[in-house]
């Protein structure tokens, strides 16, 4: 099986590929457009400005074959901006289009303070951003990225925008921080978080492992269950 | 206490702070004080055969339900550096939590290398004091969301020679200085060398030239175990719209309770309460949950 991790000099590579190495497989991790076209599933990690990533995946010619493979129904995982590049625009730094494979754009999380009252009865604090930390979420429905994952399990969150589908089919897990918010994705073989899986212990890696059986059962070609 | 207690303290946190609140929980972290690749500092675990070992430790306190793990390299030597590069590595292998490091990191390469290593984020203390601008490259190139400016502040104790302005030192940037009003005031150098600079005014424009945390150390109260400064923590979470993260003074659970809800802080940074086996994370946890305190449960 061809695991392809996609280098674009962003970040947490070396997390995902441990955490994809603790689910016994050992991907690749590669920049080259010709690695995506014949891999048999693709992660795509992504910290740091949604433009900039964008920028980074042009230079390398990445944007037509990332497009192409996540098109294709195998095996794609985002993770974080790796969510949030695959829909249509981001409004960060001025805004950009994505990679456009998800219809819907990415917005900054709005300024908001965390309601009722602060400590001894002084005004409630504002949220603080990015959203630095464990908070939980919810599953609306089942997926095979997901299983053995309780609905309100927490993991961890480092971002100040956020993705809107415009579809809310494939919203499969939501989280509150001053809205509410898609924080896992899945249609078809796409299954994207907002949150680091790799970087939300034992549970976090449960959908790498998930997700690495989904690309296993993709190389054998048997059906999806 | 385990699984179904916390359970009980989700309801309860649900129907007192209101939804729109969210539940993103306040983060309980370790911080591992490193000299020559070793943890210093006195560690006492039972369970461990290597009280030294970064990486033994560090899993440690992830069972435990660590939130996320600080690594501050106290030689920071130059040579030293190669030495936390390998120790980095070596936790990111076995440890999937978010990892800080900080201690002599002076450039973008030294970043750099310190994020490929394994490191989720690094904090710039001296550095950024004396180069402000290695915040908003190193934001540039890896997200603010790994820039961690680490603060250590001071209370001014104003003699009969209360200025009206004294220009800092240091080479912060201007309308930084210490004026009548400031109360703390900014070391660098491990707390050994006074900048002149107001350590409120510093956080936010730390956080405007990049900065998508600060780590806030009172050196007034580190080691003291009587608590954090509450006030300076305060001041510092107001002024700025990042996450703060307030350290220097833990001496038991309560002095975290009070960080959190008072000093208004979004995590706790503690070194010795957990090293010395005084509290276990899970402890900590039971008693801040107890109290209306959003954590994240954790398996113990």
């Amino acid at each position: 099986m061809k695991l392809v991790v996609v280098d674009y000099e962003s970040g947490n590579l070396r997390s995902v590929s441990r955490a994809l190495e603790s689910c016994g497989v050992a991907p690749l991790v590669s920049g080259d457009p010709q690695d995506l076209s014949n891999a048999d599933a693709v992660a795509l990690p992504g910290v740091g400005s949604g433009p900039a990533a964008m920028t980074a995946l042009q230079q390398r010619g990445l944007v037509e074959p990332l497009r192409e493979f996540a098109l294709s129904g195998r095996p794609f995982l985002g993770i974080c901006l790796g969510l949030q590049l695959l829909l249509d625009w981001t409004d960060e730094e001025g805004g950009a289009p994505c990679l456009g494979i998800v219809p819907g754009r990415v917005k900054r999380l709005p300024p908001t303070t965390s309601g009722g009252t602060g400590f001894n009865g002084t005004p409630p604090p504002t949220l603080k951003i990015p959203h630095m930390g464990w908070n939980s979420v919810t599953l609306n429905a089942n997926h095979q990225a997901l299983s053995d994952i309780d609905s309100n399990s927490y993991f961890y969150f480092v971002h100040s925008y956020y993705a809107e589908p415009a579809d809310s089919a494939g919203v499969l897990g939501t989280t509150e921080y001053g809205l509410p918010f898609c924080s896992v994705y899945a249609q078809k073989g796409i299954v994207a978080t907002q949150f680091h899986p790799e970087k939300s212990g034992a549970v976090g890696l449960r959908i790498y492992r998930n997700f690495v059986a989904m690309a296993a059962e993709k190389s054998r070609g048997t059906p999806h269950p | 206490m385990g699984v179904g207690w916390y359970t009980a303290g989700g309801v309860f946190l649900i129907l007192i702070r209101g939804w729109w609140a969210g539940l993103l929980t306040k983060r309980i972290i370790p911080c591992l004080d490193v000299d020559g690749g070793r943890v210093v500092k006195g560690v006492s675990f039972v369970e461990l055969r290597d009280a030294g070992d970064p990486a033994e430790l560090a899993a440690v306190y992830d069972r435990e339900g660590g939130d996320e793990l600080v690594f501050l390299d106290i030689t920071a030597s130059s040579d030293s550096r190669d030495t936390m590069v390998d120790v980095v590595r070596r936790v990111s292998e076995e440890v999937f939590i978010p990892l800080t490091v900080g201690g002599g990191i002076r450039n973008v390469g030294d970043i750099r290398r310190m994020l490929k290593a394994g490191a989720d984020k690094v904090s710039l203390n001296t550095a950024a004091v004396n180069n402000p601008a290695l915040i908003g490259e190193g934001a540039a190139q890896f997200g603010n969301q790994c820039i961690v400016v680490a603060i250590d502040a001071k209370r001014v104790s104003w003699g009969a020679e209360r200025p009206e302005h004294s220009e800092h030192r240091g080479a912060g940037g201007g309308g930084l200085g210490l004026d009548a009003g400031s109360r703390w005031e900014v070391y660098t150098r491990g707390g050994r060398t006074p900048t002149g600079i107001d350590a409120v005014k510093w956080a936010a424009r730390a956080v405007e030239l990049g900065s998508g945390e600060i780590l806030l150390t009172s050196m007034d109260e580190d080691g003291q175990k009587r608590g954090y400064d509450l006030e300076l923590t305060r001041a510092v979470s107001e002024a700025t719209p990042v996450p703060v993260i307030a350290s220097g003074g833990a001496g038991n659970l309560g002095h975290l309770y009070d960080a959190l809800e008072a000093g208004r802080a979004d995590a706790v940074l503690a070194a010795s309460i957990f090293h010395f086996g005084e509290y276990s994370i899970g402890e900590a946890k039971d008693y801040l949950g107890g109290r209306g305190v959003a954590v994240r449960p954790y398996a113990g």
